[in-house]
């Protein structure tokens, strides 16, 4: 069914900025007709809100290679249920996405398990090793809209700046991990006083600085399209805002875990919350907040990073890093709604409107002629989460037991239901 | 209630001043009676302690098995770096494996600061940190107290200088914890490479030369500057290491007339200390901590013993 009327919504659109309750009618897969007060008929929503669904940037998801840590399917179910309705994945596969053939197998795996939307990044060098160029043309013909060697942080500036000015010429965007990798090298913990109680090893905020000040100069040298993944630390926000004000094309995305956890969730050793980049500060992360909040970072994901329970039992600095978030991205950033920090609109211009538009994707708008990817939730109900619930396949989540206001009642990929919360 | 409750000994973080004292008379009494009669009584007589070192020790394993054999427990020890753990065991398998073997107390260091609780989590035995990390080496620091407390009658109100790397001891760590909460004044003092982050939060004065950081102390300790640290990275050299951090009688000269001199061992004289002053038996206690050393791990282990015996007779 890609014909449909959805009525008594409280409509979520984060171009107009603003919350009306209103009815949508949906055909062939798009969004044909938006009113504003009530018409029978159709689906009601019982004034629950409705905003388009979520463009996750960041994805992890293990093919190839890992597909015991997850799956397109269960990657694509836990995304449905978490409202998110575009993944935009990331390369850093074992074997990387660093060809055209390889990208090709995963866009195939993507149509026929996953029940969203797979918008895939293809690796910036071969092997995320920092030496040679992927053809980024044939990548980019074959479905990759940006490029990144993830956390493998292209260290040599030359390397860097010659993707830079090739991917300039072809439009393409380029993803970089803001951190100096030699600064960061063998840390768990942000440096300060918590990890030097805990004996963790640490690194400066600081890091992520020097990264992004050099990926900007690089990016202002080339005029490329740059994208930063995650920005976490006060230090680095400067450097943005100015870059912005000069006219750069350069955007920036935060996690979601960086906006509602800080150094001290980490707690005795818990290595769920082990995070590249680690866990900041109680200042930072109200830093980040406000960032979203005027702008100064664009968008929000997930970071989804599945890792086996196996990598995760063990001392905290040498267990594996990263989070899973698809599930738990529009009920975590509901804590900034209620805590009065965004307004529902900012967190979909954050994590829909803004992603898509600078991933390229035609998503992510809750007005006509947009496809009918949209995801209705209730904002307020409140539920204590259970790891054992998701539907990844790997269950590492730091909000085992947290209590979260926000569910997901159904959600929608071009018209078609993917999820639905049975009543 | 013998104003020591805990399962396990992990750490100094965990303790109230009332079970640090509790450990420090227990082990005084243990202390009296190696000195004295030798005997202790047996009271981990049919028990089997565990000793597992995932890092090379050699004073800290033979003085946690003289203490256990001297209170009678069978004590085993395993060359944790020759082991399973070589076949890519993990470390929460290697403690199933073992807990099914039924140990009564397992004594563990780890190179993985938090590593000891983590085992410590999924057996049912007392277990006692011998070192994780950089976190906390428990029984140093209560050792150390031990040592102040008979040398100087108290723990309170006293002046403690703490030299040398900071950043990368556990002894130091567990030291500042428990000299805080026995209610002493604690000054850090070494090159700033060798200060841990955020030090300035820890409710310490720090000083980066010993003139200052020296004057008016109580008690001094020295830190083992650990070899790979001297390399150039952290400090320039050995020899200038020693110029502006090394504790000789110079330096020593603006601490009270009556300060001891500590160090945990093994010294490297001519680096963090000078060879004439730790052998100076009116300033160094440095024999004297080794000594309490024993005697500080038999009250734990016995300590725990007890415990686990009112645990296991309520199960």
């Amino acid at each position: 069914m890609t014909n449909a009327l959805l009525h008594n919504a409280r409509l979520i659109d984060p171009e107009a900025g603003t919350e009306t309750l209103g009815w949508v009618r949906i055909e062939d897969g798009k969004i044909a007709e938006i009113g504003e007060g009530t018409r029978a008929g159709g689906i009601d929503c019982r004034g629950s809100c409705l905003g388009p669904g979520l463009v996750d940037v960041g994805v992890k998801v293990g093919e190839p290679g890992e597909r015991h840590k997850e799956g397109f399917g269960t990657a694509g179910q836990a995304a449905a249920a978490g409202g998110v309705t575009t993944m935009v994945t990331r390369p850093d596969t074992a074997t990387a996405i660093d060809t055209p053939e390889i990208l090709e197998f995963v866009a195939r795996r993507a149509k026929e398990r996953s029940a969203v939307r797979v918008a895939p990044m293809a690796a910036l060098t071969m092997g995320r090793e920092g030496r040679e160029m992927v053809e980024i043309a044939f990548l980019r013909d074959a479905g990759a809209v940006a490029f990144s060697d993830g956390d493998h942080v292209v260290s040599n500036p030359k390397v860097l700046s010659r993707c830079m000015t090739y991917a300039r010429s072809l439009g393409a965007l380029i993803v970089g991990h803001p951190q100096d990798p030699v600064l960061s090298d063998g840390a768990a913990v942000t440096s300060g006083k918590f990890a030097s109680l805990k004996g963790l090893p640490a690194v400066s905020p600081m890091a992520e600085r020097m990264g992004l000040e050099r990926d900007l100069a690089l990016a202002e040298m080339t005029g490329v399209a740059y994208h930063a993944d995650q920005i976490s630390t006060a230090a680095a926000l400067p450097a943005l805002t100015r870059a912005k004000a000069a006219g750069l094309n350069v955007t920036a995305g935060v996690s979601i875990h960086h906006l509602t956890l800080n150094e001290f969730d980490v707690g005795e050793y818990r290595t769920f919350f082990k995070l590249k980049p680690p866990l900041r500060s109680e200042e930072d992360r109200k830093a980040m907040v406000e960032a979203v909040r005027d702008g100064t970072i664009d968008l929000i994901c997930s970071m989804h990073t599945p890792q086996d329970e196996e990598s995760k039992r063990l001392p905290f600095e040498v267990a594996a890093s990263g989070a899973v978030g698809l599930e738990t991205l529009l009920p975590a950033a509901l804590r900034l709604f209620h805590s009065g920090d965004l307004s529902l609109p900012d967190l979909f211009r954050a994590m829909a409107l803004n992603p898509a538009k600078r991933f390229g994707l035609n998503g992510g708008r809750l007005s006509v002629g947009a496809p009918a990817d949209l995801v209705l939730f209730d904002p307020d109900a409140p539920f204590v989460l259970d790891r054992a619930t998701l539907r990844s396949k790997s269950k590492n989540t730091p909000f085992d037991l947290a209590r979260m206001q926000g569910r997901v009642l159904r959600t929608w990929v071009g018209g078609q239901s993917v999820f639905e919360v049975k009543a | 209630m013998t104003g020591f409750d805990k399962p396990h000994l992990l750490g100094i973080e965990e303790l109230s001043p009332v079970e640090i004292t509790t450990l420090l008379d227990r082990a005084d009494v243990h202390a009296e009676a190696e000195r004295g009669s030798r005997d202790h009584g047996q009271p981990l007589k049919g028990l089997t302690q565990i000793n597992m070192f995932f890092e090379n020790s050699t004073r800290t394993q033979a003085s946690f098995e003289i203490a256990g054999k001297r209170l009678g427990a069978d004590v085993m020890n395993m060359a944790m770096q020759t082991s399973s753990v070589k076949k890519g065991e993990t470390l929460i398998d290697t403690a199933l494996t073992l807990n099914a073997m039924h140990p009564d107390l397992l004594v563990v260091r780890h190179p993985h600061s938090g590593a000891v609780k983590l085992l410590a989590d999924k057996v049912n035995c007392a277990v006692l940190n011998a070192g994780d990390g950089r976190h906390e080496h428990p029984t140093q620091a209560l050792l150390d107290a031990l040592t102040i407390r008979r040398a100087k009658g108290r723990l309170h109100r006293l002046n403690i200088a703490i030299c040398g790397d900071i950043a990368h001891s556990r002894v130091a760590r567990s030291n500042i914890l428990l000299l805080g909460k026995m209610e002493s004044r604690i000054r850090l003092i070494g090159p700033p490479t060798l200060m841990p982050a955020g030090v300035a939060d820890w409710g310490v004065e720090v000083f980066d030369d010993m003139e200052t950081g020296l004057e008016g102390c109580d008690v001094v300790m020295m830190l083992r500057l650990q070899k790979e640290r001297m390399d150039g990275a952290f400090i320039p050299s050995e020899r200038e290491y020693y110029h502006r951090y090394g504790l000789d009688a110079e330096k020593l000269r603006v601490a009270k007339d009556d300060a001891i001199v500590m160090h945990p061992g093994p010294m490297n004289r001519g680096v963090e200390i000078d060879g004439v002053l730790a052998d100076d038996i009116n300033r160094s206690v440095i024999q004297e901590q080794v000594e309490m050393g024993v005697a500080v791990r038999m009250a734990a282990m016995e300590l725990l013993a007890e415990n686990l015996r009112v645990r296991r007779a309520a199960a």
